[in-house]
């Protein structure tokens, strides 16, 4: 006896359903964003976003919470912006040393049994303080590579689009289809059966932090491409920014369960919902107002679908 | 496993065990809660690592190294009586997790065919999809599908397997089923240990018997030489007087009851002033969560149960919802009656400290100093000052949700007296407990069966050898 929409399959179409009807309005509101030239303009800024929400995706699957997310990504823009511009093999070394850290801070968080919370939020001063040491005034240059990846002008399809389904698509197969993602994935739900197994949680702990902090250095440099230079506060924002993506996109604080299309819609959804409130000519400063209200909207919708589950 | 000990804190789970399991032969485990069995097979599948003793399989020693990943090489399989899938991921993915060699391009494909022809093999007719995630499956479900990963076979040894309740869950069919797999894995030359509840199907399912008592095997013998009787006698403490039981009998009845539970299965829970109650049965039939109703009744939750007076409460698990791990011994207890010792705008210190040096005579709380840190007491003590917040409270109902696990006996005996002095002095007790022995302490007592009240006994009635066998399933089969 399956229902024609069951709470599962509503609970997996709403992250696709809101970003349809977010788009649906734009394109009411000022048909102009229709056109190439606009979907380009329009989603631009979502590609950082959506990679910053996979590194926080990473994160969330085995039970952790990363607040150091949008200070590392300045730090990490700030390098970009900077040694990796003058030279070259400095900014790649600095920037492979940000993953081992990262996976270093994972490997403390498992060992010593910390919180992750406390452990990221006192991070985040460590990056800040790094970012203003590399960068001290706003300033530097993008990389003339990544300037001309982010501004590539395929035929027919916008590059943020392409980029988007190959972030989705990549870490889709990767984490959810793998063998490997398996294991990674069942940590996050049953720790201990996953150890009774005989797989080793600290490899999967530093596998996750290592492969958000990977994620992390490709969202500073995405972000750089397209803003040309950095600040050490650059990307501060992204820290709740990729949270609120990662839950919109179905995912859960606890219990492993985690959805890498959904995350990437998600972070969509939250960077669109800026322009949408820019064309309904609402004042600056009601924005973020606005934007957590959409945010509150649709987690309420999720709440009434999982409580419709339950009831049954 | 010869001569096996583990001790956790001050409580022996095992003192001594000799245990053997021959191939090709079901070998059943009963015995009530806290006899050990869980921790014997824990010990075999290398979970927990005994204090003393050797296991041995294959004739082979094993040596202090041996763990679960170990335990598998050697073929070991185990089903634990906690559930322990991942519910975030997929039957088929969950297969992957215990399977290290199943990988590369097509995992997926063959975890499906594997789990699925196990599932079809022990339970056909079970109608699980292998793409179905775990979370959204019935617990009988995920039980099937979790005694199935234990016996499918992927390039790897299985020699032994423990099902540790592994019918709890099911529904008679299924259950059926398995024992009749079990039987048919055993004629290949497998081995199997059962551990269960239900005594028809150990008897139906086994070929010999181990029973355990506090932490000891007290008989093994082939099961064709058991009968219902003679197990439950055997689990019994034969030995003890059973006559001490009954002892207490409170037939004062002043004043109406201070609890009327819910009416069901024609029994009638009811607890009146100046008594003592006990509730029995096996651990997790619905004991805990009627003190809770009750407490929550007396916090003036309407439903089916009415209570008239406050009632606190008396943590079994002291780690999570009992100490304040922080505080002082001091602060622990006086902070049950923070109402009580409030003095116009601040707490009245003085009294407090006064009260809690009045506790620790009472109950002989073994600290030099009563403002020391809660947690430089022993387990035992650490309850004791736990049982002192309560009491201090001005509460009529005191309920106990097993408050001695992990007590010493010379503690217990000290707090009994002071349970039977606090009824005499009009308070009300439901107490909670795994131990039989600590019933003998009660007036009446209600045996809890699958959530419910099945039986109320006292006076005569009331022995080891009714409550256990209200206890387990009367299975007509």
């Amino acid at each position: 006896m399956t229902r024609l929409l069951s709470p599962n399959l509503l609970r997996t179409l709403l992250p696709g359903l809101s970003l349809a009807a977010l788009l649906l309005a734009i394109f009411y509101l000022q048909p102009r964003t229709m056109s190439y030239f606009g979907l380009n303009l329009l989603l631009n800024l979502a590609v950082p976003i959506a990679l910053a929400t996979i590194a926080q995706m990473f994160i969330l699957c085995v039970n952790d919470l990363d607040l150091s997310l949008g200070a590392f990504i300045s730090l990490t823009a700030c390098i970009t912006a900077t040694w990796l511009n003058t030279t070259p093999l400095l900014g790649v070394l600095a920037l492979l040393a940000c993953i081992v850290a990262y996976g270093a801070l994972g490997a403390l968080i498992h060992l010593r049994n910390l919180p992750s919370i406390v452990v990221t939020l006192g991070m985040s001063f460590v990056w800040t303080g790094i970012a203003v040491l590399v960068l001290p005034t706003p300033g530097g240059a993008a990389p003339g590579w990544i300037r001309t990846l982010m501004t590539l002008k395929p035929a027919l399809v916008p590059f943020p689009i392409i980029a988007l389904v190959v972030i989705g698509l990549v870490v889709h197969v990767g984490l959810m289809r793998s063998a490997a993602g398996v294991v990674l994935r069942g940590a996050g739900g049953n720790a201990k059966s996953v150890a009774r197994a005989g797989w080793s949680l600290l490899r999967v702990k530093v596998t996750m932090f290592s492969l958000a902090g990977l994620f992390g250095v490709l969202s500073g440099m995405a972000l750089v491409g397209l803003t040309t230079s950095a600040d050490a506060n650059i990307a501060l924002r992204y820290t709740l920014l990729s949270i609120a993506g990662g839950i919109l996109g179905g995912g859960e604080f606890v219990g492993g369960r985690v959805s890498p299309i959904g995350a990437v819609i998600g972070a969509i959804t939250l960077a669109l919902a800026g322009s949408f409130l820019s064309f309904l000519r609402l004042n600056p400063d009601w924005q973020i107002g606005a934007q957590g209200a959409i945010l509150i909207l649709v987690l309420a919708l999720r709440l009434l679908i999982s409580a419709r589950e339950v009831r049954r | 496993m010869r001569g096996v000990e583990k001790s956790f804190g001050a409580a022996r789970a095992l003192t001594g065990v000799d245990f053997d399991a021959a191939r090709g032969c079901c070998v059943g485990l009963v015995g009530h809660n806290g006899a050990g069995k869980s921790t014997l097979m824990n010990v075999l599948a290398g979970v927990v690592s005994p204090d003393q003793g050797e296991i041995l399989i294959n004739g082979a020693l094993l040596d202090a190294t041996y763990d679960p990943a170990r335990a598998a090489e050697q073929g070991v399989r185990v089903v634990f009586q906690e559930l322990s899938l991942c519910p975030n991921l997929t039957v088929a993915e969950n297969l992957r997790i215990f399977h290290p060699s199943i990988k590369g391009i097509g995992w997926r494909k063959t975890a499906r065919q594997v789990i699925l022809a196990e599932l079809d093999r022990i339970f056909p007719g079970h109608g699980i999809s292998p793409d179905a995630e775990v979370g959204t499956l019935s617990i009988a479900r995920r039980q099937m599908v979790e005694i199935a990963r234990a016996f499918s076979n992927v390039n790897s040894r299985i020699e032994l397997v423990i099902l540790d309740e592994p019918t709890s869950s099911l529904d008679q069919n299924s259950a059926a089923q398995l024992v009749a797999f079990v039987r048919g894995f055993v004629a290949k030359g497998g081995t199997v240990i059962l551990i269960s509840h239900l005594l028809g199907e150990i008897l139906d399912a086994t070929d010999q018997i181990v029973v355990m008592k506090d932490g000891a095997t007290a008989a093994v013998d082939a099961t064709r030489h058991f009968d219902r009787p003679r197990l439950v006698r055997e689990m019994g403490d034969v030995l003890a007087e059973n006559n001490a039981f009954g002892g207490r009998k409170s037939t004062r009845r002043d004043g109406p009851a201070l609890v009327s539970g819910p009416e069901e299965n024609d029994q009638y829970l009811q607890l009146y002033p100046g008594e003592i109650i006990g509730f029995a049965g096996l651990s997790g039939h619905g004991q805990t969560d009627m003190l809770v109703r009750i407490f929550e009744a007396s916090q003036g939750a309407r439903g089916k149960i009415t209570a008239t007076e406050k009632a606190v409460f008396v943590a079994g698990d002291r780690q999570t919802d009992g100490v304040f791990p922080l505080w002082s011994i001091t602060q622990n207890i006086f902070v049950g009656s923070l109402t009580r010792l409030t003095k116009g705008l601040s707490l009245d210190f003085g009294q407090a400290e006064e009260e809690a040096q009045d506790w620790q005579k009472r109950l002989s709380v073994r600290t030099p100093d009563m403002a020391n840190n809660i947690l430089s007491l022993s387990g035992g003590n650490q309850q004791k000052a736990l049982f002192a917040r309560a009491l201090g409270a001005d509460a009529r109902i005191v309920l106990m949700d097993d408050p001695m696990r992990g007590v010493d006996v010379g503690t217990k005996q000290e707090v009994y007296e002071i349970l039977t002095q606090e009824a005499a002095n009009g308070r009300a007790l439901i107490w909670y407990t795994t131990e039989t022995d600590e019933l003998k302490h009660c007036d009446r007592v209600y045996v809890f069966r699958e959530g419910r009240i099945v039986a109320e006994l006292s006076g005569e009635m009331l022995s080891e050898e009714n409550i256990l066998s209200h206890s387990f399933e009367k299975d007509t089969a």
